[in-house]
This record gives C-alpha cells, sequence and structure tokens, in this order.
C-alpha cells in the first residue's frame, strides 16, 4: 500500500533527503510508482518544470452544491470560480487532445476536471477517455472529483488505465461539512446539513481506500477557509493518509464578491500566504504536500502557470489538421530526459560550506522562470513567480504567485508593478533574466533585492550561493535580517494569456 | 401532470437529462426542454421529480 511508504520526494525537492531531485526527483519512491509520476506535472513538482497538462470540459452536470461555487463558472475545486470553459463533447475533446498532443509534444497528461463533476457524468467522460486511449495510448489519464460518486465507477476508473484520480475532501467532521455543502444528490434524493457531510464523507473515504487497494495514485485536494476548516485539515490530511493518499493538495479559498459564491457574497476571508504556508508546514510531516497546483481552469492547456488553451478553441480544432506522431513526441520527451538528467542540484555540504556556522534564518525567494528549473524569465514577462524557501537545509519550492503582466510592450502600467510586488512582499529577493530600471528601484525601495547575476542558471543551486552570500553580510554586520510580511493571493481569475 | 424548465435561469448544465428516468429532459437547440407527453413527474419511479432534486438553480425545474 502506499500509506507505508516513507515520505518520499516525489514532490519536495529537498535535500535532507540527498537523491531528491538530484536524479531528477526519483527519490526513494519505489520504480513503479516513480513511472507513473515522473512524467506528471501535478504529482512531481519536478516534472511540474518540463512536462505540460491539459484539461478538456466534457463535465457540465454536478451532484452537489459548493458554497465556493457559482454554477455559472467552472468548479471551484480546481478551477478559479469566475471563468468558464468552453464545452466540449467527447468527439471535440478527443480531437482536441490531438491537436495539443501534437504540437505541444511535452503534454503528457489528460485530466478530466469539470466543468461540474466528472463522475456526475460518468458517460461523457468514460467516452472521452476510451477515444483518447484508442488514438494515443501514450498519454496519462487522470480525473478530479468530488468523491461522492467515486465508489460506483471504481471499477471503471481500473479498466481504463485511469492512473491518477484527485478527490476534494474538505472535511470529515459533518459539522464543519454543513458549513460548507448546503446538499448533495445522492441515491435519487436530496439532503443537505449534517446528513449530507456525513454520506458525502463516507463516500470519498471508501473510494479512496478502493482506489488504493488498486495502486492507483490518489491525490486529494483541500480548500483552505479560514474560520471554517483551517485547523480541521491537520485531520483531514492525516485521515487520507492512512487510507493511502500519496499526496495531498491545499489549495487557498478563492472568494471575491464578483464571482458570485456564497463565500464571496458573504465576505469570507480567504488565506494570507503565511497562513496556507504553515498548514501545508504542518501537515508535511505527515506526507507529501503539493505546493504547485495552479488551480487550473477546466479547459487549461500547457506547462502549468501557463494557459494556452486560447490556441485550441472548438473553432480552431475543426479546422486543424491532425497528424498525430507519437515518434516525434517520444523524441522530443527524450530530449526533455537529458535535460532533467543534466540540471544540477546543490549538494548539501555546499550549503554548509557556503555559508560558515550555522543559522536558523530562512527566507523566500520569488523567481521568474519559464520552465526547466532555470532562472530565465524577463521580470516584466513573468506571469508567474515560483516562490523557493532557503535555509541551511538546502533550497525547496514552496509556493507560486500568479501576476499580471507587467510589460506590456515596454511601458508597464504603474499599477500592476505594486501589485506584483504586493504578491511577492513576503520574499526577500527576486531572481529573474532581466529587469529594467524602474521596476528594479521600485523593489529595492520595497526591501525586495532583484537579483539578475543568476541568469539562465539552475534555480536551486542559484538560491544556495545567493542565500550564502547573504548570511554572511548578515554575520558581518553589513546588512541585518529581517522578516518580511505577507504576499497577496490574486483573485481575479486566470486569463489565457495566448 | 408534467415539470417543465424555466429557461432564462437553466445553466444548460444536463444535470437534469441525465436523471430523468424517462428520458424525457432533451437538448433542444442549445436550452433544456422537457417533453410534457413523456414526462410522469417521476411518478413509480422515485418519490420526488429527480430533475427537480437535481438542478442545482432554485425553482427551475417547476411544475408545468
Ligand atoms: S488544477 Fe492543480 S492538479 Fe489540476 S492540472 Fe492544474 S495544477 Fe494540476
Ligand atoms: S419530473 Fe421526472 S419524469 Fe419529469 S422531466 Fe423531471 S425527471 Fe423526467
Ligand atoms: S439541471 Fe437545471 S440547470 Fe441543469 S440543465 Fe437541467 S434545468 Fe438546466
Amino acid at each position: 500500500m502506499l500509506a507505508a511508504e516513507p515520505k518520499s520526494c516525489g514532490i519536495s525537492v529537498r535535500h535532507g533527503k540527498a537523491s531528491c531531485g538530484a536524479h531528477g526527483g526519483q527519490g526513494d519512491l519505489p520504480p513503479a510508482i516513480w513511472d507513473k509520476v515522473k512524467t506528471h506535472p501535478c504529482y512531481s513538482v519536478e516534472a511540474h518544470h518540463h512536462y505540460a497538462r491539459m484539461h478538456v470540459a466534457v463535465a457540465p452536470a454536478c451532484n452537489m452544491q459548493c458554497n465556493y461555487c457559482n454554477r455559472k463558472y467552472d468548479c471551484a475545486n480546481e478551477s478559479r470560480p469566475g471563468v468558464t470553459s468552453e464545452k466540449l463533447t467527447p468527439e471535440q475533446a478527443a480531437k482536441k487532445v490531438l491537436a495539443v498532443a501534437s504540437r505541444i509534444p511535452q503534454m503528457t497528461v489528460l485530466g478530466i476536471a469539470g466543468p461540474g463533476d466528472p463522475l456526475a457524468n460518468p458517460d461523457k467522460t468514460f467516452r472521452t477517455f476510451e477515444l483518447v486511449a484508442k488514438a494515443a495510448p501514450d498519454i496519462k489519464l487522470c480525473l478530479s472529483t468530488n468523491g461522492l460518486a467515486l465508489p460506483d465507477h471504481v471499477d471503471a476508473i481500473a479498466r481504463l488505465n485511469i492512473e491518477h484520480v484527485t478527490i476534494t475532501i474538505n472535511m470529515l467532521d459533518p459539522e464543519i461539512g454543513a458549513q460548507i455543502y448546503p446538499w448533495i444528490f445522492y441515491n435519487h434524493k436530496r439532503y443537505s446539513g449534517v446528513e449530507a457531510a456525513k454520506i458525502l464523507t463516507s463516500r470519498q473515504l471508501s473510494g479512496l481506500e478502493m482506489l488504493s487497494a488498486r495502486g492507483i495514485l490518489c491525490k486529494v485536494n483541500s480548500v483552505m477557509i479560514p474560520g471554517i476548516n483551517e485547523r480541521h485539515l491537520v485531520e483531514v490530511n492525516k485521515a487520507v493518509k492512512s487510507r493511502g493518499a500519496f499526496l495531498h493538495n491545499i489549495m487557498p479559498l478563492i472568494a471575491a464578491p464578483e464571482h458570485g459564491t456564497m463565500f464571496g457574497l458573504k465576505g469570507r476571508r480567504v488565506p494570507r500566504t503565511s497562513e496556507l504556508k504553515a498548514l501545508q508546514d504542518a501537515c508535511e510531516g505527515e506526507m507529501n504536500m503539493m505546493r504547485h497546483c495552479r488551480q487550473c481552469r477546466a479547459d487549461a492547456v500547457g506547462l502549468l502557470g501557463e494557459d494556452r488553451s486560447a490556441e485550441f478553441t472548438k473553432e480552431k480544432i475543426v479546422t486543424m489538421t491532425v497528424n498525430y506522431d507519437s515518434e516525434a513526441r517520444k523524441a522530443n520527451q527524450a530530449g526533455i530526459e537529458a535535460e532533467r538528467r543534466a540540471r544540477i542540484m546543490p549538494r548539501q555540504e555546499d550549503v554548509g560550506e557556503h555559508a560558515g556556522g550555522t543559522s536558523d534564518i530562512k527566507v523566500l525567494i520569488a523567481v521568474a522562470t519559464k520552465g526547466a528549473g532555470l532562472v530565465n524569465e524577463h521580470f516584466g514577462h513573468a506571469k508567474e513567480f515560483q516562490v523557493y524557501e532557503v535555509s541551511q537545509s538546502g533550497a525547496k519550492f514552496v509556493d507560486h504567485r500568479r501576476v499580471g503582466h507587467y510589460c506590456q510592450g515596454g511601458h508597464g502600467a504603474p499599477d500592476d508593478l505594486a501589485a506584483i510586488i504586493r504578491s511577492i512582499n513576503d520574499c526577500h529577493a527576486v531572481f529573474v533574466a532581466r529587469i529594467g530600471g524602474r521596476p528594479r528601484g521600485e523593489l529595492h525601495k520595497a526591501g525586495i533585492e532583484p537579483v539578475d547575476q543568476y541568469a539562465h542558471e539552475f534555480i536551486e543551486t542559484s538560491a544556495i550561493a545567493w542565500f550564502s552570500s547573504y548570511l554572511k553580510k548578515v554575520k558581518s554586520g553589513e546588512i541585518q535580517h529581517v522578516d518580511r510580511g505577507d504576499g497577496a493571493i490574486r483573485q481575479d481569475p486566470m486569463m489565457s494569456v495566448a | 401532470m408534467a415539470y417543465k424548465i424555466v429557461a432564462s435561469q437553466c445553466t444548460a448544465c444536463g444535470a437534469c437529462e441525465f436523471e430523468c428516468p424517462n428520458g424525457a429532459v432533451n437538448l433542444k437547440r442549445d436550452v433544456y426542454v422537457i417533453d410534457p407527453k413523456t414526462c410522469t413527474e417521476c411518478e413509480g419511479h422515485f418519490g420526488t421529480p429527480q430533475c427537480a432534486a437535481v438542478c442545482p438553480v432554485p425553482n427551475t425545474c417547476v411544475p408545468a
């Protein structure tokens, strides 16, 4: 059983465990599991720098109501509320997958996540998977569900060779559940309140156990809702771990009044970055935590953090010719694997050596990157910053912050710059490939050091090198170490950026 | 004896189509409609009309 595995490094690039990440992230994962996650951007934080995923929106119906969801838009379990995906038939979806696969060879994973619940639309969901499995057997299939209908479909999931399932579990305590779910539709009846929550929990947990027993990798998503379930999620974490979940992904509630969700309208507070990180850290002793989920929309296409769905709209797919060349895809992916092997990770010794003496200082560094684990993006072009925590025990990916484009044809709008600075306000430095004069000045003013000396170098080694010199300066008294404030989680929907 | 869908409120999610025991709900030119001749208000199948029970929008599947 997966639960018996030691906490391994499929997800955290941590250097306490020397081999993790260093050899492409396998760490101490058993080969059979590594094989399943090594090219999956959501299951391996290391893979997410290299491989892309896509979602197809074939599942509009749902079997329950969540207070963070507005039915006009996509399911907020994974997607951000406020954006609607283009709904497709299974046939259109399959053609789209082939079109994307032949144009983006590093796309290795197809997920069905909505816009409603895939298992409330079992015919459309499984038909899509069947079509894709036939035409493009090398693509991994995955599915995200609220879990209510899951036990009924475990056999179909196993039969179709769906390797990864995500279940959104926000509570075990029915009193808490009653504050999150107004009703569920189960066994031809509508249930509400505590009764609904009890049914949901038992369905979710038995679904999870059934999948684990069949060796299907399960990720559990939880939405952190301040004032409702934030403390309780530690218990959820223990419960799902003991039932074989491979990965736990705690995501921040996204709720603005304009999304029209119950939580948005009632003005429920969203988590601060420090609260989210503290909760993820508290759960990490227990199991692998996913911190790189981008809460993608139900029709997202591309690397995590990018969305190329606008290149593949329904209209455009109809006219595209699809030439699925599995050999070309293999060759491309072999190239990526070579790139991954070449990626150099700092060794534990380097950290101590550079720093001289021990220190318990920890800092966050924001990194502008286009992928491949390199500092390779211009500050003004970054659509997101990846956040690394650096201390003497190493450099670790802990978060990402989505930002608006600052640079629009050379002259950025001043407001955007302020918003970007707010979103990385908890960081001591920002690593970029290049940066203009004005943002450089504003960052200095805000107390964040813009660093371009590591352009096109590996993120972790650069972070360690910078941190060592930072520590030296602190020790010599040249600078004083001060704690930073909180970052801001962006609330507006991710727009496609093609 | 039949139900109908209030078209102005329907989000076209299709949940009711899937649940109807009589296949009375159909998509007609991008809107869902209930065929009054086929709809039995679920009598003999279920205690409550399934379309109304599953529909996420209040007061959208209602007696005609
Ligand atoms: S929503 Fe999260 S789990 Fe799903 S593809 Fe995006 S990053 Fe992966
Ligand atoms: S009331 Fe029952 S039979 Fe009539 S449309 Fe609704 S689900 Fe179908
Ligand atoms: S369940 Fe309600 S919203 Fe969905 S299609 Fe039927 S009537 Fe429309």
